[in-house]
């Protein structure tokens, strides 16, 4: 029952990220606004014009947020006559957790990856890279379903794709007033030397603080999606299919290929199956995935047996 | 008059627990049911499978008509085995299981078939049938476990056994399937 405590988690983490966003959003508009125009009108006016953005955004982020997330990956819906095999294979999955059947997606590129998104189990979209379905034989691509089916039951999607949407939104904030602030600041050195208006001066400032804010966020994104979640979805996923080797094959083909995956960004990289940046080094605080050859050895022991590790008959016992 | 308010407040509780009791028992012996009838969804779909196969199969196939035969009679007794419970479905859908099993492998000594885009389509049809059956077997037989394990301890079996909550049946698979459920024909 141990998925059962993480639906909860996970349904409670999406609650708090709406609301912290909010509230993130609500003191930065005073902040802005204050400083802007110097008084306090003006920075409760700025609150409620952030508030109620940031509430717009948050039930966006809410029910169109797995759209987004397909339509940047550059993800195309498919059916069961178009992609037979994968298609079964999501639906094979979806019956042996006996939930509804996700939406089926194909990103048409190189890289080997596959992610899920959505906000519930009923709401939910399954989707793969073409380099992925031609390196993959039919057991290894039941095995990455698995996981990516584990991740949706566990409503990993619902909390993944939120924080990909919000946190994207205070990147984009952050972006919008660097260059608004350089553009103004920067215009007033040049055109007039009085020494320019306080307020912009201030909004310069922030524009500088942001800038620096913007990709500390971007690790809270990675920070707060713990990578816990990868090795649950691994384990459940083969609970799933009971073959544990499928997923490890799948992750040996994955690690091994060199192809980065272009469309995957700073907003959705967390929902990918294995980081597309494909980035070798040691494992660090804010990696969003766990280091591979990790995961594949856990897998690789629950089957008790290593690639070219399988005892001979006579040699047991 | 505190003595009173003890045993008020016990017996809510009481009453309270019993319900929460019996409504999981309910909810579990729902569960069953449902996970039983999407076994029976595959199963029908697999019946309907196998004569598209069969025919599209059997003019390549003219030596291996004792085979076809075979898996035209599973399937036939495993169609009306349907309707006399788990265990006697069980046994005919594991029988039919087995005569695909010997058809798929004589299908291997004929190139031919694998230059068929029809036959490969309807190969992958059936394999992923014989997964789905195999994955909502799993699934079923898990929730019997629960299921059979909240009637049998303490306390929801008392209630289970004023309400006649009885004992689920397994959907057995064969010796041969318990290592490796899966059918991967690429």
């Amino acid at each position: 029952m141990d998925f059962r405590r993480q639906i909860a988690r996970n349904k409670r983490d999406s609650w708090f990220l709406m609301a912290l966003v909010v509230v993130v959003l609500l003191i930065l508009g005073f902040v802005i606004g204050f400083a802007y125009w110097g008084d306090y009108f003006g920075g409760l006016g700025l609150l409620g014009v952030f508030g109620v953005a940031a509430i717009v955004w948050s039930l966006v982020g809410y029910y169109a947020g797995s759209g987004m997330a397909l339509a940047v990956s550059g993800a195309k819906e498919v059916t069961h006559d178009q992609e037979p095999q994968l298609w079964n294979i999501v639906e094979e999955m979806s019956v042996a957790a006996g939930q509804p059947m996700p939406r089926v997606f194909v990103i048409e590129s190189d890289a080997a990856n596959a992610f899920a998104t959505g906000r519930d189990p009923r709401h939910s979209a399954i989707a793969v890279t073409r380099g992925l379905m031609a390196r993959l034989n039919r057991e290894e691509m039941q095995g990455v379903v698995s996981h990516e089916m584990s991740h949706i039951r566990n409503y990993d999607i619902r909390f993944a794709t939120l924080l990909g949407i919000m946190v994207g939104l205070i990147a984009l904030i952050a972006d919008f007033f660097l260059r608004w602030g350089f553009f103004f600041g920067g215009g007033r050195g040049r055109s007039s030397g009085s020494g320019g208006n306080a307020a912009q001066g201030i909004v310069f400032i922030i524009a500088i603080v942001l800038a620096i804010l913007a990709p500390l966020f971007a690790y809270m994104v990675k920070f707060a999606y713990s990578r816990k979640r990868e090795y649950l979805a691994d384990a459940s996923g083969v609970e799933l299919t009971r073959n544990p080797v499928g997923l490890a094959g799948a992750l040996e083909k994955i690690a091994a290929d060199p192809v980065p995956l272009k469309t995957g960004n700073r907003a959705t990289n967390h929902l990918y199956i294995s980081s597309p940046e494909k980035k070798h080094h040691k494992a660090g605080l804010f990696d969003t995935h766990p280091p591979i050859e990790e995961r594949i050895a856990r897998l690789r022991a629950m089957a008790y047996q290593g690639p070219g590790e399988v005892p001979a008959a006579g040699e047991a016992g | 008059m505190i003595a009173g308010i003890i045993i008020g407040v016990v017996v809510v509780v009481l009453i309270m627990v019993f319900i929460g009791l019996y409504n999981s028992l309910v909810k579990r012996r729902n569960a069953v049911d449902n996970s039983w009838s999407q076994i029976d969804v595959q199963l029908k779909r697999r019946h309907d499978l196998i004569p598209n196969l069969v025919e599209s199969v059997k003019d390549y196939m003219s030596y291996e008509q004792e085979t076809l035969a075979k898996v035209t009679e599973a399937r036939a007794s495993a169609v009306t085995a349907g309707a006399k419970g788990p265990e006697a479905a069980a046994a005919a859908e594991n029988a039919l299981t087995e005569s695909l099993r010997s058809l798929f492998a004589v299908m291997e000594n004929y190139p031919d078939l694998k230059a068929s885009q029809n036959v490969l389509s309807l190969q992958e049809e059936l394999t992923a049938t014989e997964n789905k059956i195999s994955f909502s077997r799993q699934f079923y037989n898990d929730s019997v476990l629960t299921y059979n394990n909240k009637i049998q301890t303490v306390p929801s079996n008392i209630i289970a056994g004023m309400f006649n909550f009885t004992k689920r049946e397994y959907f057995e698979a064969p010796d041969a399937e318990r290592e490796a459920p899966k059918v991967d024909l690429r």
